[in-house]
């Protein structure tokens, strides 16, 4: 087309440019739309309140009171070998982990901390039931397990191995998971000698399941670097996944089978679990209604894994050619919600999207089109709960009792100088091929750049009816600390789940939950007999108001997590449970009428 | 029969070896993550080509640019929503009528495309960065045959300047950065570049005629690209793209102006859609 004949054309160029201005019109008005939550913030602050009508709005305030209560904790990350100091942040990026028990079975639930530096100190701290704690760690001997040369914790997991009625603890780290027996609540006995756990690796996931419903807790361990590799004394700098997406260089998983009196058989070949991957997250539950747990594994630098359990004698991997296995992502976060009370469980994985948009992968909502179904979409996007920064830690939990499980998520990545950001020079080496992404001698220097640091956190409030409201900053969770694990539990038994978030290289966050008072709610705290004590693996469906919801008993779930083990159902202004359903491991099914429990406390149920 | 009536209409190959790349990929690693926005992108990019063809010539176009451009689009491009692929595609063919100088369209389509989301979208879109993976076998294998391929098309010289050029700002820029070299080059041996060198910067269309300029513009693109890298944050990560955006149409200009006014005159214009 000439000049001469272009300038026949006026009215055609007339209105593809009305079309081209229009197309970037539109584009701007649609990247508004998806203008991140929050903002940046200039700085690490502590949240600030609740706006003053967020309780008759939203049912529920949230406020910061670790510190006053006791909970004085700030995550310290390794130092690890020298030669990875100009990116230490960026490998030392994890290691700040909450669990949470009743370890002396007082009727509260207590929290225990990890700490990563080298001779730090994890902390126990017991519930001492008038809102206070204190930090019983050193006297109960499960402080000092980051010892020089041994490693130094990445989480934590409480679960009953030998059922003797008193929580057991696990601590899997980067180097030498222990294992501490609890002597009936007085004090925990180190067993790892004798236990059988892998001398050495370095675990960023670890779960308490009973995968052959035998009675008695295994233990599922998963790597994150290389197994055997020491990463305060490295032979060279090749340590990095060899691909951000698809990594080929991920290390083993290892699945222990529990004899129940504390010495477990490495079974993970036998089973088929053959895979190897950088894992961040695992999550246990009976997905398929056959009684047998299945395991879904969220990996980082690629696919997530869905192992079905074949009768708790093999595991196959059925994920891909599902939505679940369809994308590679930095997976690193796996929870369960039954988000829209009907019995089916919906999976969450976390992944990364940059504020900035330099990489935009978004969070994962797989929900099965029935309960029992292996036949998830992908409802995170049109659900509302897709961008939650750069995530780790997420629960479900029923904030304001209303009846729907909500969604709160930590995020953030490393939080530095507020002005200048490494994802520039992340992405240098990132785009380059396998054998120069993995040596870490060639990332460049961190030189205290923040890197999706300073995040706003989620939390979502679920209406029930496929609708997620963001409202983290309007009820007061509005820190911006570099969030890890998260935890829920009651803390002080007002009938209020309290959210416990804890920060890499920054303090323990205790969000006290005030909940209108006008909803209902009821805990269920399982004891097993066939089943293991714990109760892990069993299921209970809570039906009221012609809905059922359902909940799972978790030996862990989320990143580096434990929420406490009763399940905390918020009933809104029903007056009347009908019935809760439990299904145990062992394939018990047990049925409790409504007129048997009592509304605004926890009801014990033994297996019978 | 002649060997000839074998030989491939040249402006098919481009697309015959990148969607056998993206075949290939995506079986084997999934690299596309949803196939159907790709699709999404070529199709509308098509569609639109077809509709700017007949508002301005009244004639069916030919639709191998569009499909490249739409296939480029959809490869380079990476949102969690649809729209921008329909609307990178959209820009990127419709570009091409609007903004003319001579009779010649300036920039290479998709590159302004992206670039434009990038300024106007940069929340909503990103570019593809690792998410094909870092495949040492796979990369020289797309390397030798896009240059082969690329060779064939008498664009060899434009790949070559610019790999050059690129290596060696890597070189100058580890006195800026204090980086190393490997640092610095990396990305070049990443399958994004290897998408914008071999499909890109060679485009027959937005580059300019005669060999000479053409390998000044690899240099010109490469030596903005350095020094947009050396400014960082998001003209850094997007770099290559801005560079592109920012040289091409210039040395198009240029080429124009002095074929304008140099005495035997004219220009031969480039069509819409050969």
């Amino acid at each position: 087309m000439s000049e001469k004949d272009f300038r026949k054309t006026r009215g055609p160029w007339a209105i593809a440019t009305v079309i081209f201005v229009g197309l970037i019109g539109f584009a701007a008005y649609r990247n508004r739309e998806h203008a991140h939550n929050g903002g940046a913030a200039s700085g690490l602050q502590l949240p600030s309140p609740a706006v003053a009508d967020a309780l008759s709005r939203y049912g529920f305030t949230l406020t910061e009171g670790a510190k006053a209560a006791g909970l004085d904790f700030s995550h310290t990350p390794p130092k690890l070998d020298p030669k990875l100091d100009p990116i230490l942040p960026r490998v030392a990026d994890m290691g700040a982990g909450v669990a949470v028990s009743d370890f002396d079975r007082d009727g509260k639930p207590d929290v225990y901390v990890t700490d990563s530096a080298e001779g730090s100190k994890n902390k126990l701290f017991h519930n001492l039931g008038n809102g206070k704690f204190e930090d019983v760690g050193e006297k109960l001997g499960v402080a000092d397990v980051n010892q020089k040369g041994t490693g130094t914790s990445m989480g934590a997991l409480f679960g009953d191995y030998d059922n003797d009625g008193f929580e057991d603890l696990l601590v899997y780290k980067w180097g030498r998971p222990e294992l501490l027996h609890n002597d009936a609540g007085k004090k925990f006995t180190r067993v790892t000698e004798t236990a059988n756990l892998p001398k050495w690796m370095n675990a960023n996931t670890s779960v308490l399941l009973d995968f052959d419903n035998d009675g008695k807790l295994d233990i599922l361990l998963c790597g994150y670097f290389a197994e055997g590799l020491d990463l305060w004394n490295l032979k060279d700098t090749s340590i990095m996944p060899d691909s951000l997406s698809f990594a080929h260089n991920g290390t083993d998983r290892h699945l222990l089978k529990g004899d129940g009196t504390g010495k477990f058989t490495d079974v993970t070949k036998e089973v088929g679990i053959d895979t190897k991957a950088w894992t961040l997250a695992a999550g246990v539950a009976d997905l398929n209604g056959d009684g047998f747990p299945e395991i879904i594994l969220a990996n980082d630098y690629g696919k997530a894994e869905l192992w079905l359990n074949n009768g708790g004698k093999r595991f196959t991997n059925v994920a891909d050619g599902t939505v679940i296995g369809a994308k590679a992502k930095a997976g690193m976060n796996i929870s369960f919600g039954d988000i829209y009370n009907d019995g089916r469980l919906a999976i969450y994985r976390t992944n990364i999207t940059e504020s900035e948009g330099n990489l935009i992968q978004n969070n994962d909502l797989w929900l099965p089109d029935k309960p029992g179904s292996l036949t998830y979409t992908d409802e995170a996007a049109s659900l509302g709960v897709a961008d939650g920064g750069w995530s780790f830690g997420a629960q479900f939990a029923d904030l304001n009792n209303d009846g729907f499980q909500d969604l709160y998520l930590t995020n953030g990545y490393i939080s530095a100088d507020p002005k200048d950001f490494y994802w520039f020079d992340y992405g240098k080496v990132a785009m380059g091929n396998a054998v120069l992404v993995q040596d870490a001698s060639l990332w460049p220097p961190l030189r205290g750049r923040s890197m999706a640091g300073y995040e706003a956190k989620r939390l979502w409030l679920n209406d029930g009816a496929g609708r997620f409201t963001e409202v983290a900053q309007a009820v007061g969770a509005s820190d911006r600390f570099d969030g890890r694990a998260v935890a829920v539990a009651d803390l002080d038994g007002d009938g209020a789940l309290d959210i416990l978030v804890a920060n890499q290289k920054g303090p323990l966050l205790l969000y006290k939950n005030k909940v209108s008072p006008d909803s209902r709610w009821l805990s269920v705290s399982l004891e097993g007999v066939k089943s293991n004590r714990s109760a892990i693996g069993a299921s209970v469906t809570a039906f009221f108001d012609g809905q059922k919801q359902t909940q799972v008993v978790t030996g862990g779930i989320g990143f580096c997590a434990q929420n406490q083990r009763p399940l905390h159902f918020g009933l809104g202004k029903t007056s009347t449970l009908e019935k809760l359903e439990i299904r145990w491991p062992s394939g018990t099914i047990q049925t409790v009428e409504g007129a048997k429990l009592t509304l605004g406390k926890i009801n014990e149920v033994k297996e019978s | 029969m002649t060997l000839s009536k074998f030989q491939i209409d040249s402006r098919y190959i481009a697309p015959l070896l990148i969607s056998t790349i993206l075949l290939i990929g995506n079986f084997k690693y999934g690299i596309l993550e949803h196939p159907e926005k790709t699709a999404t992108s070529i199709l509308v990019s098509i569609l639109v080509e077809i509709l700017m063809g007949f508002l301005f010539l009244r004639k069916m176009p030919h639709l191998a640019s569009a499909y490249v451009s739409g296939i480029s689009c959809g490869i380079l491009v990476r949102s969690p929503e649809w729209w921008p692929y329909a609307v990178v595609a959209a820009l990127s063919i419709v570009s091409k009528y609007v903004i003319r100088v001579n009779g010649r369209h300036l920039w290479n389509p998709s590159n302004l495309g992206i670039v434009l989301l990038l300024l106007f979208a940069h929340e909503s879109v990103s570019t593809l960065s690792f998410q094909w993976g870092n495949h040492v076998y796979a990369g020289l294998v797309i390397w030798a045959l896009g240059l082969f391929i690329v060779s064939r098309l008498k664009r060899l010289h434009i790949c070559l300047t610019y790999i050059g050029f690129f290596l060696f700002y890597s070189y100058v820029r580890t006195f800026f950065t204090g980086d190393s070299f490997l640092t610095e080059a990396a990305p070049i041996t990443g399958p994004m570049y290897q998408l914008f060198i071999l499909f890109m910067i060679t485009d027959p269309k937005t580059t300019t005629q005669s060999k000479k300029a053409q390998t000044i513009v690899a240099f010109s693109v490469a030596t903005m690209e350095c020094i947009l890298r050396l400014v960082g944050g998001r003209w850094g990560i997007h770099a290559p793209y801005y560079a592109l955006t920012l040289m091409g149409p210039s040395a198009n200009l240029i080429e124009i102006a002095l074929q304008k006014y140099r005495p035997t005159g004219g220009i031969s214009p480039t069509p819409v859609a050969a």
